[in-house]
């Protein structure tokens, strides 16, 4: 017979779970392993709130394997260390992303890729090399292979560090990969919310010249006030799409609704790349003509390896780029998931899990 | 003023008058050489499925009457004072484009075939503001910087589908790095396009698997083309067993098509580059874009520099299109045929030997 969560592993912990697709979250008992040599304990302090944990508690692309336990946006203290780790110690401040295991001897592994390995372990609603299900950072601590456990840079602030763990290496690799980093060339993010806002700040410490492409004209004076965008279009107002056309190198579209492709190409200038972040439940329209006619692609990116992940860690330290963010107590957690399913948060809501989560 | 005064030159063809398609004999005129233009007597001219599309007016920019042919070679009868490349008696060719501004970007970067002023060989307003004819007609009249030079090992008649054909497959093949000894390349479709980018791929060393929907065509794909393997794209099982093996496809095909089992044969980074065009939107799925990386992109023929190279690579590894010759007097029949995508795989008018003028 299987076991409960709660008898699964060794050790007892807590946290706050969906059981099932209305994706309500609330106090969870359960266990994690102990800690294996290869491990780190990390006593959680932060979690962010990604739409990704959205999507998954309420079984939006159908995979979701309840109890669901969210959080891949997880800053922590370390508590314990097993006998082969050397990267870290008791105290350092870490961080814990959107994995936390894959095959390591693959191609992929090898090329620091990780996240594309075929055999990737997400940090919540996957299954561990034993197969027992991984829960994510709502909860007290959690144990992960010192692989993929991330330095946290002293200087960036815990809380509006977290969501980097997710949402900025969403939008700094590919801003990489695809070659997103001349300066002076002109950028356009499409969607201000999470992914977003941190896109337009990583992108002017590269140097680019950043549009925000948004439905909502209430983001603009945000955008260019305070998260330094140099302007805006909005995408529903044909005249404003019609000026901008063909001035973008490039775009992360960062939005996860199903929306139109047709526009954000022709924004497009020549050889202009628009890669996609968000994952919209149902397939988007692709206009091919477009596409031949100015040799314009669209491609995908998901996340990032975990070097990639600490170097984007570190370049935001660099240049000082947190997130914006709203801080909520353990409890506020449903509301905060129906206010962000309205969009109606600027622009990460964060766990100060360390202070509120109890039993 | 009449096609046949517009310009001091008797020339004579062969054009569609409306929608409906069908084509017939057409006395127009062609300009005298200018300084910079090569005359050439027109030999042979590929039927290039967008000729199709164009005489029916499928892209809504045609403009009657309506002389096709954008994959057109002969031997030179005049040049004009100011021309360096080009002398009596070359064997040249003209492909898609006869004009374009010379200064932008695009054009300065050798891609006069993303210029946004580009004129068509057909169907187009030249610079004088007259409509361009194509090479179903006895005579063509080219600014010599849009005139390519065919090698003298390359026979004119099967070498006239490279002009379109296949610069519109070796350009993505170079341009997005498919062509690299070792790599694994599909090509969707076993037409005109299909047949000459197997061909370019296995010349620079590529395996090259063919994808098509007819299980007929695998005997010629592997024996007389040199594919190294077959897939029947609606057999499930196929489909399945070569999931993420190769590093980029090159689509073909023009029709609606579903862009979910190409994307899910591409490996993770793969890139999936449409060359024909379907007139109305696919169906993108977004999340094996996202999980693997994956990009789809457009490609439209290529630029003069790049025609020539293809050229001139076509010339040293003897390739040409496998072609049917007809008589002038075939068009229509050929042109139906070609709706039906019978032919092996190019049609080519034996103009220098059947197209006379009535007198």
């Amino acid at each position: 017979m299987a076991k409960s969560p709660e008898e699964e592993h060794p050790q007892k912990v807590f946290g706050w779970a969906a059981r099932d697709s209305s994706g309500s979250l609330s106090l969870f008992h359960f266990s994690r392993r102990e800690n294996a040599d290869g491990d780190v304990t990390i006593k959680v302090l932060y979690c962010g709130v990604c739409h990704s944990d959205l999507h998954s508690v309420k079984n939006d692309w159908g995979f979701t394997n309840y109890p669901i336990v969210p959080g891949h946006e997880i800053v922590g203290v370390v508590t314990k260390t097993g006998k082969s780790v050397t990267k870290f110690k008791e105290g350092d401040r870490v961080g814990v992303g959107v994995m936390v295991g894959s095959c390591n001897t693959c191609e992929t592994c090898q090329q620091d890729l990780e996240n594309y390995c075929p055999k990737v372990i997400f940090t919540y609603n996957s299954l561990n090399h034993d197969k027992t299900k991984t829960y994510g950072g709502y909860s007290d601590m959690i144990v992960v292979d010192h692989r993929f456990v991330l330095r946290f840079p002293d200087n960036l602030p815990p809380d509006s560090g977290a969501p980097l763990l997710c949402a900025g290496i969403t939008v700094y690799s590919p801003m990489k990969y695809y070659g997103m980093t001349e300066p002076g060339k002109h950028l356009g993010v499409a969607g201000l919310g999470g992914l977003g806002h941190i896109a337009v700040k990583i992108g002017k410490a590269f140097g680019l010249k950043v549009t925000v492409i948004s439905t909502s004209p209430a983001k603009e004076d945000e955008a260019i006030n305070r998260l330094g965008a140099d302007s805006f279009v909005v995408s529903t107002d044909p005249a404003q799409l019609k000026a901008a056309m063909g001035t973008m190198d490039y775009i992360i579209d960062t939005v996860s609704a199903v929306h139109a492709l047709a526009p954000l190409i022709g924004l497009l200038k020549l050889n202009g790349k628009l890669v996609t972040v968000g994952l919209p439940n149902k397939p988007l329209e692709l206009p091919i003509f477009p596409l031949v006619l100015g040799r314009k692609l669209v491609g995908g990116s998901d996340v990032g390896g975990i070097k990639e992940t600490q170097e984007m860690l570190d370049f935001c330290a660099k240049h000082n780029i947190t997130s914006e963010i709203e801080l909520i107590k353990m409890d506020y957690i449903n509301t905060a998931m129906e206010r962000l399913a309205k969009s109606d948060v600027r622009y990460r809501f964060v766990i100060d899990v360390g202070n509120s989560l109890s039993q | 003023m009449s096609n046949e005064q517009e310009h001091p030159r008797k020339a004579f063809g062969w054009a569609a008058r409306d929608s409906s398609g069908v084509l017939s004999p057409f006395s127009f005129s062609r300009r005298e050489s200018g300084e910079k233009d090569v005359t050439f007597k027109v030999l042979y001219c590929g039927i290039c499925h967008s000729d199709l599309h164009m005489v029916k007016n499928e892209w809504g920019f045609s403009t009657y009457p309506l002389v096709p042919g954008h994959e057109i070679v002969g031997e030179v009868t005049e040049v004009g004072s100011n021309v360096q490349k080009f002398k009596v008696g070359d064997k040249v060719g003209v492909g898609c484009i006869v004009g374009a501004c010379r200064s932008c970007d695009s054009c300065t970067d050798h891609l006069e075939n993303y210029c946004p002023k580009q004129i068509l060989t057909y169907s187009a307003k030249y610079y004088d503001g007259t409509t361009t004819y194509g090479g179903y007609s006895d005579i063509m009249v080219a600014d010599e910087h849009f005139v390519l030079r065919i090698p003298d090992n390359l026979p004119l008649d099967c070498a006239a589908p490279l002009l379109c054909a296949g610069i519109t497959t070796y350009s993505p093949l170079r341009y997005f790095g498919l062509d690299k000894p070792g790599m694994h390349v599909g090509v969707v479709g076993l037409g005109g396009l299909g047949h000459v980018a197997v061909k370019f791929a296995k010349a620079m060393g590529v395996k090259v698997t063919v994808i098509s929907t007819s299980p007929n065509k695998e005997e010629e794909a592997v024996k007389h083309l040199g594919a190294d393997s077959f897939l029947v794209s609606r057999d499930q099982d196929q489909m399945q067993a070569a999931i993420g093996t190769m590093d980029g496809i090159i689509d073909t095909v023009s029709a609606q098509h579903p862009l979910l089992p190409l994307i899910g044969l591409l490996k993770s980074h793969g890139k999936l580059v449409m060359v024909g065009a379907p007139e109305k939107p696919l169906e993108l799925p977004v999340f094996p874009l996202l999980m693997g990386r994956k990009m789809v992109a457009g490609s439209g023929i290529g630029g003069m520099k790049e025609t020539q190279e293809m050229i001139n690579f076509a010339a040293k590894h003897n390739i040409t299109a496998d072609i049917e010759v007809i008589p002038i007097d075939y068009l229509n029949t050929a042109m139906e045929r070609l709706a039906k995508a019978d032919v092996r795989y190019r049609f080519v008018i034996d103009i220098g030997n059947t197209l006379k003028a009535r007198s």
